[in-house]
């Protein structure tokens, strides 16, 4: 289990999508190709981005399909990030 | 190039202001203005100081500006973008809670430590601070992501307090919208690559569903749907084109809010005829009164962002019939 905790990174406002393509190519997608799970931790962050959370999750679906979701935990999110985070997921399922 | 600073160009009269501006002679730039009174839309600001980093200083010609407003553009830090002495003596006073001096952000991390700066000196309510750091995150990064210039984009902001609102100006002086989406939207003039950019799901960068691992197109939809649903102007001016959203009308303000995804239907007017403007310019005024709870819009948004692209993959997809 592979468990990253966002707010080091990121600071309270998740924004900077070039830290989040650096956590999905160093942290995440490593993770998930050794069959491991993830855990996204955004503890003490208040709110994220669409831009940010398109470029920490959205390849994710295009390698490994909808079903990466079964893979992924999404800890201790605001009620801003989870809209967010729904938001890309939704449509990232749509395409 | 020449601009006259008038009267007054904010959001609701700036075409007038544009329609003005002279694009020709693109290595000189002359800057004149009214006498008096004088009051202009932070994004005037941000336009006037974008041209200048591309120009020559010694090709750069400001009357003297006699108006008494005339101090807010010192303020503003307008001057030293033109290379300028304003010759004007004025008493600082402390920035916080009034405005943003211009700015140029080059960079992701120029971005991300401007907006932590910026929530400070706005003096900001959390409930506030959300839908405006968003719109700057997203519409400084679509600059260094697409605009392809290395000036980077130019912002500032005012507060007013009258009007308790917040208002942004956001220039660049890249490739513009037209060029930026041309390989995949190809369109036969700016206000079309304008109203397509803000559609949720175009991006300049591919031509699929859902985007590239770093582009989705969604962040000027996000931004129009914030403007909207919190009642407040909004122009994007890119080549000859200009969009402008309305205001919302009072009985519109008290119903339920029905966002979107073509602009078209939005309440709008569109300009196609408008002295060349080579980048991109953005303006937003944000009512701090009637912020909407950003995560009420989010659910908006999601519902409409969703049913656009299923919607444009079912047409994309759909078999038609031959009719031979």
């Amino acid at each position: 289990m592979k468990h990253i905790k966002l707010f080091n990174l990121t600071g309270s406002f998740a924004e900077n999508k070039d830290i989040a393509q650096t956590i999905r190519k160093e942290q995440i997608l490593p993770a998930l190709n050794n069959g491991e799970k993830v855990i996204l931790d955004f503890e003490k962050i208040d709110a994220a981005t669409q831009s940010f959370m398109h470029a920490l999750i959205s390849d994710l679906f295009r390698i490994f399909g909808d079903s990466v979701l079964d893979r992924i935990d999404f800890k201790d999110c605001s009620e801003t990030v989870q809209k967010i985070i729904g938001i890309v997921v939704d449509y990232m399922q749509e395409s | 190039m020449r601009i006259h600073l008038p009267n007054g160009a904010f959001l609701g009269n700036i075409d007038q202001f544009i329609q003005d501006f002279d694009s020709t002679e693109p290595e000189k730039l002359t800057i004149t203005a009214v006498d008096k009174w004088m009051w202009v839309h932070p994004v005037v600001l941000s336009m006037i100081a974008s041209l200048a980093l591309k120009i020559e200083k010694k090709n750069i010609i400001c009357q003297q500006i006699t108006a008494k407003s005339g101090h807010y553009l010192e303020r503003m830090g307008l001057f030293n973008f033109l290379g300028i002495k304003s010759g004007m003596n004025i008493v600082e006073h402390e920035s916080s809670g009034r405005f943003i001096p211009l700015t140029q952000i080059k960079n992701s991390t120029e971005l991300t430590k401007f907006i932590t700066d910026m929530i400070p000196l706005l003096h900001l309510m959390p409930q506030q601070a959300e839908p405006i750091r968003y719109i700057v995150s997203e519409l400084v990064r679509n600059v260094l992501e697409h605009a392809q210039t290395k000036y980077g984009a130019i912002i500032c902001a005012q507060y007013f307090k009258k009007s308790n609102t917040i208002r942004f100006g956001i220039s660049d002086t890249g490739i513009g919208i037209k060029t930026s989406l041309r390989n995949f939207y190809p369109t036969e003039d700016d206000i079309e690559a304008i109203k397509l950019a803000l559609m949720p799901g175009i991006t300049g960068t591919t031509s699929r569903e859902g985007g590239t691992e770093l582009n989705a197109g969604a962040g000027l939809f996000f931004i129009k749907s914030i403007a909207y649903v919190n009642h407040n102007f909004f122009i994007i001016y890119s080549g000859t084109g200009m969009y402008k959203l309305f205001r919302k009308q009072k009985q519109e303000q008290e119903g339920d809010f029905v966002l979107h995804a073509n602009p078209k239907l939005d309440r709008h007017s569109e300009r196609n005829n408008l002295p060349q403007w080579d980048g991109t310019v953005i303006g937003i005024d944000i009512s701090l009164d009637s912020t909407s709870e950003f995560n009420k819009l989010l659910d908006l948004i999601r519902n409409v962002y969703s049913r656009a692209i299923r919607e444009r993959k079912e047409q994309k997809y759909k078999k038609q019939p031959k009719f031979t």
